[in-house]
């Protein structure tokens, strides 16, 4: 089915087209009032939690470092507000355990302005420097998987990055903070492409938008142009049709360039770092000021909210000041997810923290979960959707039957298990409504920890 | 304020399996209207009663909970609509209500309901009334018949656990002869009688005893098709390989085998191909499985017809496949992304937007060269060999 992919105009194979529901990507960029108190946790990104540089009582100012890496994949975190140190100790988190994390509490007449940072000559850095300089912003990938991005710009010896990708597609429904960063923040973006390019060695940035976002293109292609010749190579802009899951760093390659990752390995197989917008951005607006990341873009939007928009909100404001701000009808709101609609996690609690990963809040409300509400499960019926839409080219209806029967291990032997990166899209289009991406989460942390179980 | 924490993802596309299958019926219903035009009264008792039948037994078996699917996902519809369809319009009714009650006992409940049978409900009841009715089964009656709106064919309403009467005393009372209850196959099975291809298609001409239209089938699911209900690839692929093969045949010698035209359109090809053999459950979920098993189907089908005793193959084909249809699964996996001949080889998709390297469309080197298509991967590049040759100079 290559060649009816091809004639299509198909970015990549499969996929679905989910309602774009993008009502927030008219609304600016506005900041959130300072939250009364802030939570910081210790753990917001993929790698080993930081270590608190501060105790309880002691005053901060926005913009301080209050946490450092304790390993080479962990990252700094700084001060969302000027103000006091509450407690350093367990606090809820979105997943549900508790955890780790600093709380701030604001002093009512601080400016909150980000006194700390102090401006740096990024033209003189070497390479390693300016690895460092990334590290030092507590700078992970805003785009929703939270990995440190001074790792993933540090080229292992021995490999050769020629290409930066920048990920502009936000393919998930309702988001819409990268596509107003692109817009607004353009100058920025450009900034931090050209940093990152110096810290890999790229000698070209691709940035890569979903052709729904023909706007931000366009302001992209115009700042572009204004930018000129640079000594760094060159940068293009690209429109690659919309499709789910685009976002996801192997699709995305594959819109650009036709070609597939091998699997198991990273796009540095093939020479190029991939990396997205909202980081590339923030990277370009601390950087050269030397600030650290205190506050980032979050999209808030559904039917349960009354001002969705899309806001510049601290690193660790709770969830419930952000929807009370927002307007989050209480009677309404059925669900509130962290992310987008198809890989986005249910919160557990509203007093959970925003953290760097978070790319939007969605109160969604009966209107948008009726469907999921009034099913009914049906076994399979082999309709063959989930095949037809797995990106993966998996057989997720097999897999599920397998799941069903605990047959964990030829689900990883046989079928491919760990190729799926729970994108969702089967369980989307299942007639059955068998909630397969959630099988597969399951019965991958089985294997996980029999494995772990096996090496003990 | 309470909220639920549910998996991602937290949407759903608007189908579901009810919807699939009201869509199966709606497609259904010009079809079964045009056998009613055909065959009148007897016609629509039979569908009536046959559904019922299936409807009843699929409600008794979810009361008594041996399966888990009710009549309110319209699968037992279905599966009544096509086993009238697949059996003569004249058909006693207490076999047809008989067959039903078979096809969802033995072919669905006892395997535990929709989603967990291995052949085709319909086609396990009328190869069950196949086998119990060899008689009935084989009596057609003419369509078109002056008076099928006021009066049933007399074998519709024999009695529970008789035979039916002969209808050749009832057709000379209508001025018919016996060959007239005859179907296009079993005309050429038996009497080396070939049916022209108009007749065939739309069978409105004449009294011919055929089943329902093939060309109103294929309309139909063609809409089926394109909405996405039923998967292209399977009709297609028994229709080309029961094509093929009976085209190869006719090449070889034409005055032994019909042509192919006639054995696509005749009997109850177009009918198992596009209705029966898609059963989503009883086919394959791989796309390439799916070609495989429409591939088998469309052969079998064609050497039954040619080489065995009855005059019809499709059923059997079509049973054989759905048994066949977990291994051709097997066999047919999909090549996960990143493990496919592409990876290893490195090789891009055509009309990719960017090459690979970034060498070659560098704005500054102005007499860089747009790469060639390399189809030996392991010969020297452009610029390797250009650096070569570059010490001769």
């Amino acid at each position: 089915m290559r060649l009816v992919s091809y004639l299509r105009g198909e970015a990549f194979q499969r996929g679905i087209h989910p309602p774009e529901e993008k009502h927030t990507a008219a609304l600016p960029i506005r900041r959130l009032p300072f939250p009364p108190r802030v939570v910081v946790p210790l753990m917001q990104h993929i790698g080993k939690a930081s270590r608190a540089l501060v105790r309880v009582g002691d005053e901060v100012v926005r913009g301080q470092r209050i946490a450092e890496a304790s390993d080479w994949l962990s990252v700094p975190h700084h001060a969302p507000l000027t103000g006091r140190v509450e407690a350093v100790g367990l606090r809820p988190s979105a997943r549900g355990p508790w955890q780790e994390a600093i709380v701030i509490r604001a002093y009512p007449s601080a400016t909150q302005q980000d006194l700390a940072g102090k401006p740096q000559d990024l033209e003189a850095m070497s390479r390693a420097q300016l690895i460092e300089a990334i590290r030092d912003t507590g700078m992970v990938g805003l785009g929703g998987a939270a990995f440190p991005t001074h790792a993933k710009f540090s080229v292992p010896a021995g490999a050769e990055v020629h290409t930066l990708v920048v990920n502009g597609c936000e393919c998930e429904p309702y988001l819409t903070c990268d596509h107003r960063i692109m817009l607004e923040r353009s100058e920025w973006l450009l900034a931090g492409i050209r940093y990152a390019m110096r810290a890999t060695g790229a000698r070209r940035a691709i940035i890569g938008i979903e052709d729904n976002k023909a706007d931000a293109h366009a302001a992209i292609g115009a700042a572009i142009a204004r930018l000129g010749t640079i000594p760094e190579g060159e940068i293009h802009a690209e429109l690659v049709p919309t499709k789910y899951p685009q976002g996801s760093e192997k699709m995305l390659l594959m819109a650009l360039f036709g070609a597939e990752i091998p699997a198991g390995q990273l796009p540095l197989a093939l020479g190029m770092v991939v990396s997205n917008v909202g980081t590339l951005a923030s990277l370009g607006e601390l950087l050269p000021a030397g600030r650290g990341l205190t506050e980032r873009v979050v999209t808030i939007a559904g039917s349960g909210v009354k001002r969705p928009g899309n806001y510049l909100v601290p690193i660790g404001t709770p969830i419930s000041w952000l929807l009370e701000y927002a307007g989050a009808p209480e009677a309404k709101a059925k669900e509130v997810i962290l992310g987008g609609p198809m890989m986005g996690q249910a919160v557990a609690s509203l007093d959970a923290p925003i953290t760097k990963g978070v790319s939007g809040v969605l109160v969604l409300s009966a209107q948008e979960l009726a469907r999921r509400e009034k099913a009914k499960v049906y076994p399979c019926i082999k309709c063959g959707e989930c095949v037809e839409s797995c990106p993966m080219g998996l057989n997720p209806s097999m897999l599920g039957m397998l799941a069903a029967r605990r047959e964990y291990e030829t689900m990883e032997s046989d079928y491919h298990l760990f190729e799926c990166f729970e994108c969702g899209c089967c369980t989307y289009v299942c007639p059955s409504y068998i909630p397969l991406v959630q099988q597969f989460r399951v019965a991958k942390q089985i294997l996980r920890e029999r494995k772990l179980a096996a090496a003990r | 304020m309470t909220i639920e924490i549910r998996p991602a993802p937290h949407l759903h596309a608007p189908r579901d399996v009810p919807l699939i299958m009201r869509h199966v019926v709606w497609s259904l219903l010009p079809v079964c209207a045009f056998f009613v035009y055909q065959y009148g009264l007897s016609a629509l008792a039979s569908l009536l009663v046959v559904t019922a039948s299936c409807v009843a037994t699929e409600r008794l078996f979810a009361r008594t909970g041996t399966q888990a699917s009710d009549i309110g996902d319209f699968s037992a519809v279905i599966t009544g609509l096509l086993l009238a369809l697949s059996l003569p319009p004249a058909f006693p009714l207490w076999m047809g209500a008989v067959a039903g009650f078979v096809a969802i006992a033995f072919g669905k409940a006892m395997t535990g309901g929709l989603g967990r049978n291995v052949f085709n409900p319909a086609l396990v009841g009328r190869a069950f009334a196949q086998a119990a009715f060899p008689q009935a089964i084989a009596t057609y009656s003419p369509s078109f018949l002056p008076g099928r709106f006021a009066e049933f064919v007399p074998s519709t309403l024999t009695w529970p656990l008789m035979q039916p009467p002969e209808l050749a005393a009832w057709l000379k009372v209508n001025r018919f002869d016996a060959l007239a209850s005859a179907t296009p196959l079993a005309l050429w099975k038996f009497e080396g009688v070939i049916t022209d291809a108009e007749a065939l298609l739309t069978s409105l001409s004449g009294h011919m005893a055929v089943g329902p239209s093939p060309l109103l089938i294929l309309i139909c699911g063609a809409y089926l098709a394109a909405r996405r209900f039923l998967d292209w690839r399977i009709p297609t692929a028994i229709l080309g390989a029961a094509g093929l093969t009976a085209w190869l045949l006719y090449a070889l010698s034409p005055e032994r085998f019909p042509n192919p035209f006639f054995m696509l359109f005749s009997g109850g090809l177009i009918l198992g191909a596009v209705y029966m053999a898609t059963d989503m459950v009883t086919s394959p979920v791989t796309p390439r499985g799916m070609w495989l098993y429409g591939a088998l189907i469309g052969l079998l089908t064609v050497v039954i017809r040619y080489y065995g005793g009855l005059p019809e193959g499709v059923m059997y084909a079509i049973l054989i496949g759905n048994a066949a249809s977990p291994l051709i699964e097997k066999i047919t996996q999909p090549v996960p992304f990143g493990k496919g001949p592409f990876a290893r080889l490195g090789k891009t998709r055509m009309g990719a937007s960017y090459p690979l390297h970034p060498t070659y469309i560098s704005r500054e080197d102005a007499g860089a060269e747009a790469p060639k298509k390399r189809i030996f991967i392991h010969k020297p590049k452009q610029e390797d060999r250009r650096s070569a040759e570059k010490p001769h100079e």
